[in-house]
């Protein structure tokens, strides 16, 4: 990691931060409703906005972004409406989900045309500095066409950069990208934050949030499901419920042995398995061997059945 | 060069449908040449060449490629956005790039007309020409700019406006000429070089107000669109 230091841009987040607010905001189309009810205040440091795929993630960027007329709520950086207010765009970035850059500019070009269009006194320097951000020097004079994607996404977070903005949104911005070049933004993100910058970026994966965010927003089918910190959110989700299938050669004869154990909440009979809820998932997988053993049961297979993130955010919405 | 123009303007070019726009301007200048060159009578290849070729295709046609390349290409990658994330008010986009699809366009076509009118009668009928493809141009490109930010198909709706209303409703229907830019950028080259080679099915003052109109009218119309501008949302 190199040039832009926490240091460096201390003193421009120091004369001011900014805050993103949404204050009911929903955004239907037809009869589907994308959003539903949101409000949330978003100020320094980093939040990640975590969601299953169609949750309405990017609906919302978009509508913080400017890019997107909420039907119902307002979204207002430091007061003002982002909807058809380009003069956001001073203090706001955004680097969206879609793979989109002029191929063909280099990425000097590209940030500097950035720098340009924002009319910065030193667009060269601005250019430079920003590239040298998410290190992209030694490629910058090359064709973006011929970038890997990770590549292209540094470029696109470079122009998004380039005038230092107190807010930056991101869509997805780990898609695509390798281990290292994650690790890499995860750097990039968390230091930006700990400068004072407002970051929201959001992901359908628990762990690049885990990784990146103290804060998250949880955003099920619509509506904020959960949001603040996320130790607190993740102890939540490792205490739900978890159903497992199983099988043995003496289902029944398990079946009354794990009504007895404190950590199953349910058991059920079926003709070929048994469906087992546990509420705590570290006790029931000890006790199951342990049980199978004294009992001499053979268990034959042991398959978590809800186990996709999906569910987890469902459970999530019932907490 | 502004900016906002020269990342238009790179786009245009650095497209492979750029190259689309040579061949019919290339077969306006062989077809007079052609004609030229085997002694036919101007009255004959003159107005199916001048007019039935370049101001009923060449024209509208470039005026397509170009006038949809610049914001609605941008549009349909998703590259808009870079342009749009900035502090800048939307006439300040809309009028760049109108400016430079109406710069491309004009040149490309401007410059076998007066090559065909030169030949199919004077210097006078090849300037008359140009000048009148350039307002033609200008109308054209403010029409179609503003279609790509009003529709998502707004080559489709283009080549209808061309095709059907002008090429084909015009022959029929003749109040269709009072919208139809083919008939000002005809009326107005008639005036400039009378030549009796252009028929004209408006007047003068009709062509020149109207060409105006519809230049200003599209121009805002699309700004204000931009203003209001949705990236359409996928679901997630």
């Amino acid at each position: 990691m190199s040039a832009i230091s926490a240091e460096r841009t201390t003193p421009a987040q120091a004369r001011s931060t900014s805050t993103l607010a949404l204050a009911g905001v929903s955004r239907w189309y037809g009869n589907v409703v994308a959003v539903n009810d949101i409000s949330m205040s978003l100020g320094p440091g980093v939040t990640g906005l975590l969601g299953p795929n169609g949750a309405g993630k990017t609906t919302l960027l978009h509508m913080m972004a400017g890019f997107l007329a909420p039907s119902r709520g307002t979204v207002t950086l430091d007061g003002r409406p982002t909807w058809r207010n380009p003069d956001v765009y001073r203090r706001l970035g955004l680097v969206s989900e879609r793979e989109a850059v002029h191929t063909f500019l280099s990425a000097y070009e590209f940030v500097l045309a950035s720098a340009k269009l924002h009319r910065l006194p030193d667009p060269a320097e601005a250019a430079r500095r920003a590239i040298a951000l998410v290190e992209l020097e030694s490629a910058q004079d090359r064709r973006i066409g011929t970038y890997s994607k990770g590549m292209r996404q540094r470029a696109r977070v470079a122009a998004a950069l380039v005038h230092e903005p107190q807010v930056l949104l991101l869509d997805e911005p780990f898609n695509g990208m390798d281990p290292r070049q994650r690790l890499h933004m995860m750097e990039l993100l968390h230091r930006l934050g700990g400068a004072g910058r407002t970051i929201l970026f959001s992901s359908h994966i628990l762990e690049e949030v885990e990784q990146v965010s103290g804060t998250v927003q949880v955003m099920v089918a619509g509506r904020l499901a959960a949001s603040g910190d996320f130790r607190t959110i993740r102890r939540l989700m490792t205490n739900r419920p978890h159903v497992f299938a199983v099988r043995s050669t003496d289902d029944r004869a398990l079946a009354v042995a794990l009504m007895a154990e404190p950590s199953v909440t349910g058991v059920e009979l079926g003709r070929a398995e048994l469906t087992v809820r546990a509420g705590d998932y570290g006790a029931f997988t000890r006790a199951l061997p342990r049980i199978a053993l004294t009992r001499g049961i053979r268990v034959r297979q042991l398959v978590p059945e809800d186990e996709s993130l999906e569910s987890v955010f469902s459970y999530l919405v019932e907490a | 060069m502004s900016t906002v123009s020269w990342i238009t303007a790179r786009g245009l070019f650095g497209r492979r449908r750029f190259l689309l726009l040579l061949p019919l301007p290339a077969l306006l200048v062989l077809l007079a040449v052609l004609s030229r060159a085997l002694r036919v009578d101007p009255g004959e290849w003159g107005p199916p060449v001048l007019v039935g070729l370049g101001l009923a295709v060449v024209l509208p046609v470039v005026a397509l490629i170009v006038g949809t390349g610049v914001l609605g290409a941008e549009i349909d990658d998703g590259t808009v956005v870079h342009i749009l994330t900035k502090p800048l008010p939307r006439w300040q986009i809309v009028l760049p790039k109108l400016a430079v699809a109406t710069g491309v366009t004009a040149v490309t076509v401007a410059v076998p007309l007066y090559v065909a009118g030169v030949l199919a009668h004077s210097v006078r009928l090849g300037l008359a020409l140009a000048a009148a493809a350039a307002v033609g141009a200008l109308a054209y490109s403010a029409l179609f700019v503003a279609l790509s930010l009003l529709t998502r198909r707004p080559v489709l709706l283009g080549l209808v406006y061309v095709l059907i209303w002008e090429g084909l409703l015009g022959n029929f229907v003749s109040g269709t000429k009072v919208l139809s830019i083919q008939q000002y950028v005809i009326a107005l080259a008639d005036r400039l070089a009378p030549t009796g080679l252009l028929e004209t099915s408006v007047s003068v003052p009709v062509a020149a107000v109207m060409s105006a109109l519809v230049s200003v009218g599209f121009t805002v119309l699309a700004i204000d669109r931009l203003r209001s501008f949705s990236v359409a949302g996928e679901t997630s």
